[in-house]
């Protein structure tokens, strides 16, 4: 399996995720902002961080970099996109996903672990979990309060693209479990096709057992489980 | 050409920001102030760029219509 993680100037989760992913088996190449192909991958991750200083709007930069054009030709092709935090915004700002990310409810950079519920497995990022299924995973930005207009909020829920919701310990979606005022506590989504995710959350700093949970595991291993059989085929 | 694009948060959208100073001007001895709402003023210098692509370029990168209106403002 190879894997790509992108780089934008300002990408700062960029080794996280080319630590995991390796640690998981996939052969893993970094790619520069300014590659024209994001070709022949398996799987294509943005990372986290701040692309480009966040100027203008988080990722409304980063968007035009020579390689999203590639990402997005490689997206409607199929292959799956994971978009971490930054990469959740840049994923928005291209189209590849609908909604917008805004500043914090209260406006404060968060930082700590969080709660989500695994609300869809019909996809190649969650197969591997069940519904209802709460995990604990880190989260880290200013700017992560999901915005949608009700029509395409509508969308996302009668189709099943709300992938991941933040929620309390015993999975309850409530407003105090909501860290950053996300609409309908929104913390991941994907696309129609299913195979381009965002979300918020890092699932690469809950991987490792020394980092306080390993639920971001699921993730990966989903992925593998997914491409495995889609390349069985 | 010079102009000057005015970014503000669609009216149907939170903006944490306005919120945020608009506490900081009640505290601050204007317990009236209702409203306020924050945005970004963009001044552009150009050669030779028509309206059109001006207008391409607040859609496409210097706004977000998802959450934000603009406004171009041309000068002579």
């Amino acid at each position: 399996m190879r894997a790509a993680v992108i780089r934008f100037p300002g990408s700062n989760c960029d080794q996280d995720c080319h630590h995991v992913l390796r640690e998981f088996g996939f052969a893993t190449d970094y790619l520069w902002h300014k590659e024209e192909s994001a070709a022949g991958y398996d799987l294509i991750v943005l990372p986290g961080g701040f692309s480009y200083g966040d100027y203008l709007r988080c990722g409304a930069i980063a968007r035009f970099s020579p390689v999203m054009k590639s990402i997005i030709e490689q997206a409607n092709r199929g292959v799956p996109v994971l978009g971490i935090c930054n990469g959740f915004q840049i994923l928005c700002e291209s189209g590849l996903l609908p909604g917008a990310l805004i500043r914090n409810r209260d406006m404060h950079f968060i930082c700590e672990h969080v709660r989500l519920r695994v609300e869809n497995t019909a996809n190649s990022f969650l197969c591997g979990s069940e519904v209802g299924r709460v995990l604990q995973v880190p989260i880290a930005h200013g700017e992560g309060n999901y915005t949608a207009d009700g029509d395409t909020l509508k969308a996302l829920n009668a189709e099943g693209r709300v992938l991941l919701r933040y929620c309390d310990a015993a999975g309850r979606i409530t407003p105090e479990a909501n860290p950053n005022g996300a609409m309908e506590n929104i913390a991941g989504i994907c696309n129609q096709r299913r195979n381009v995710f965002g979300l918020m959350p890092h699932p690469e700093r809950a991987c490792d057992g020394a980092l306080l949970s390993t639920d971001g595991r699921v993730i990966f291993e989903s992925l593998l489980v997914a491409l495995g059989e889609s390349r069985a085929a | 050409m010079k102009a000057k694009v005015i970014v503000m948060p669609k009216h149907s959208i939170l903006d944490p920001q306005g919120v945020a100073v608009r506490e900081a001007m009640r505290h601050h001895g204007m317990p009236g102030v209702k409203s306020v709402r924050m945005g970004k003023m963009i001044e552009v210098e150009v050669d030779g760029a028509d309206e059109g692509k001006m207008h391409e370029i607040c859609r496409d990168l210097l706004s977000n219509p998802v959450i934000e209106d603009y406004q171009l403002v041309l000068e002579k």
